[in-house]
């Protein structure tokens, strides 16, 4: 195989059928079955970054932010950083420990899944776990009483969508890892940095608002969920939804043909 | 193809990087038998089986199941198989029926008649009293079972075994192989690997015995020994002069030392070391029947292969 030819297959097109959902259903029925471990710290997390950054930091901070308060503005951010941390845990972490330690992978493709709808399964599942953490941290975030606009029910696709990509992100490194310890790599250099400097907790300043959404994920998954939350829709928020849906399409592509290159010698 | 024919391989290669794992192989497997591949560890024979399930891709040559490729008609070859693999990939986030309901539903069977057939299994596999328990709890010899279960959900015509009864107790194996026979009585095509000398001769009609990659030997239990080893072995403690004494008196036979013990091989009729015995009456010296631990050895030699 040439170089190029070797390039080309990183993209080539997975062959997904129904049998991707039997993957996702079987994580699901893990999920549920731990569901209170699962919905209950969730719930609970959202509410100290509130209290704490929010009305405790929020109280000395006398400057002009956007939203009118620290609570109010930081509250998109918490959805947001729920979709990451979901997406990208489920499928570093939780796969690498299905695929490695469990050998739930080469179980399920002696059956007749293929490797491509395993990992696809997985992805979509990493979604699902955004989406629903994320609803999680909008119903407190809305018990707070910090959002006013009905366009606040869009955010789930934002999570979907948003966690799809971040999975895919994911599930990329996921196939670059020879061991569980790599994940500090990405977890400490790249997932950390972004949720502190991308926008999430203070407003960005001018000059670095165009790197970090050419950059920066986290970034624009933030501001489409804030103009949603507040009901500032804007015509920038086109470019942001213009950037996720194709870094989402090439990461899902590229994952899972880097990961079947990694398992299928 | 003949109509008995199910598996069949022709110039099948696979290669890692510049090692050579299945060494352009020729081999068929027939409807209804229970074929052991046999040989030293790294001889080939879980990657052979795992291209068979349609999980590792050939580099070269051909491989069909029942006339399909396994390149091509993957998702068909694996509805009719059924694989209980060597390491315990059971999922431990589930109980031991679920462990079976989960595992239908990847092959498309509905909900209802998951569940009824994985009870029947359960059954057969003695493991009604654990069906609510979590995977940690189990036994090794549970373990194997509920993989060999497992391995039954879709009602497979090829079973693939990768050394089913590795680690266990004597009972435990006992238990295994009498499921085994079962299964081959019902009309399932067996293929299993094993380190069991005893195991490939109580199970297997025909064995392949592989080594670096290569089949270097085929054939019924029985053919194997007779062809190889004769049908009987004397055994004496070894010192230099019993040596000389044996050459002198069995010229053709092949003579092997083994831990200060003297092994002697040789095609003579049966009865022919008994006679020995009698008239040089020596302290520890027995007459066995052949076995195929000593064909084994014949050809793989005795050096380890780690």
């Amino acid at each position: 195989m040439t170089k190029r030819d070797s390039i080309r297959s990183n993209f080539s097109l997975p062959e997904l059928t129904y049998r991707v959902w039997k993957v996702w259903r079987r994580n699901f029925d893990v999920f549920m079955k731990t569901y209170k471990v699962n919905f209950f710290p969730p719930m609970l997390e959202p509410i100290f970054y509130l209290l704490g950054f929010g009305l405790g930091l929020g109280a000395f901070v006398s400057q002009n932010i956007p939203g009118g308060s620290l609570i109010k503005f930081i509250a998109p951010g918490l959805v947001s950083m729920s979709i990451m941390y979901s997406a990208f845990f489920e499928c570093t972490y939780g796969s690498f420990v299905r695929m490695y330690y469990q050998k739930t992978f080469d179980a399920i493709i002696a059956t007749p899944i293929s490797m491509e709808e395993v990992i696809a399964g997985e992805l979509l599942w990493g979604a699902t776990r955004s989406l629903i953490s994320s609803s999680i941290v909008l119903c407190v975030v809305a018990a707070f009483g910090l959002i006013s606009s009905p366009l606040v029910l869009l955010i789930p696709f934002v999570a979907f969508c948003g966690g799809l990509m971040f999975s895919g992100i994911a599930m990329c490194f996921t196939s670059l890892a020879p061991n569980i310890d790599f994940f500090n790599y990405p977890a400490f250099l790249f997932i950390t940095p972004m949720l502190l400097l991308g926008g999430t907790f203070f407003p960005l300043p001018q000059a670095a608002q165009l790197p970090a959404t050419v950059f920066l994920p986290l970034t624009n998954v933030v501001l489409l969920n804030r103009g949603l939350m507040f009901g500032n829709l804007d015509t920038s928020l086109l470019i942001n939804i213009a950037w996720i849906i194709p870094v989402t399409i090439v990461f899902f592509i590229l994952s899972i043909n880097a990961m079947k290159k990694k398992l299928i010698k | 193809m003949a109509i008995d024919t199910l598996i069949e391989a022709r110039g099948l290669t696979k290669k890692y990087d510049d090692f050579l794992a299945v060494d352009n192989i020729d081999f068929e497997i027939y409807r209804g038998e229970c074929c052991g591949f046999l040989g030293p560890n790294g001889a080939g024979k879980t990657t052979t089986i795992k291209m068979i399930h349609c999980v590792l891709p050939p580099a070269s040559g051909s491989l069909t199941v029942v006339g399909l490729s396994v390149s091509e008609k993957a998702r068909e070859i694996k509805k009719m198989t059924g694989v209980a693999p060597q390491e315990d990939n059971l999922d431990p986030d589930f109980s031991v029926i679920t462990n079976l309901s989960v595992y239908a539903r990847y092959f498309d069977i509905p909900k209802n008649a998951a569940i009824k057939r994985a009870e029947e299994l359960l059954r057969f596999a003695q493991l009604e009293e654990k069906r609510d328990v979590v995977i940690s709890q189990l036994s090794t010899g549970m373990k194997r079972r509920l993989i060999l279960a497992r391995a039954l959900i879709n009602e497979p015509q090829i079973l693939l075994l990768d050394e089913p009864t590795t680690g266990l107790d004597p009972q435990g194996r006992h238990l295994i192989w009498d499921k085994i026979r079962t299964l081959k009585k019902q009309g399932v095509t067996i293929i299993l690997t094993t380190h069991y000398m005893d195991e490939a001769a109580a199970l297997c009609d025909r064995l392949l015995i592989m080594d670096n990659g290569k089949i270097i030997e085929e054939g019924t239990p029985a053919e194997l020994v007779k062809k190889h080893i004769g049908e009987e072995v004397l055994e004496v403690d070894f010192d230099e002069d019993e040596m000389k004494l044996l050459k002198d008196k069995f010229p053709l036979a092949r003579l092997e030392v083994v831990s200060d013990r003297i092994h002697v091989f040789t095609n003579e009729p049966h009865g022919a070391f008994e006679s020995y015995i009698r008239d040089f009456p020596r302290k520890g010296a027995i007459v066995r029947t052949a076995n195929l631990e000593d064909v084994f050895l014949k050809l793989t030699g005795r050096k380890l292969r780690e």
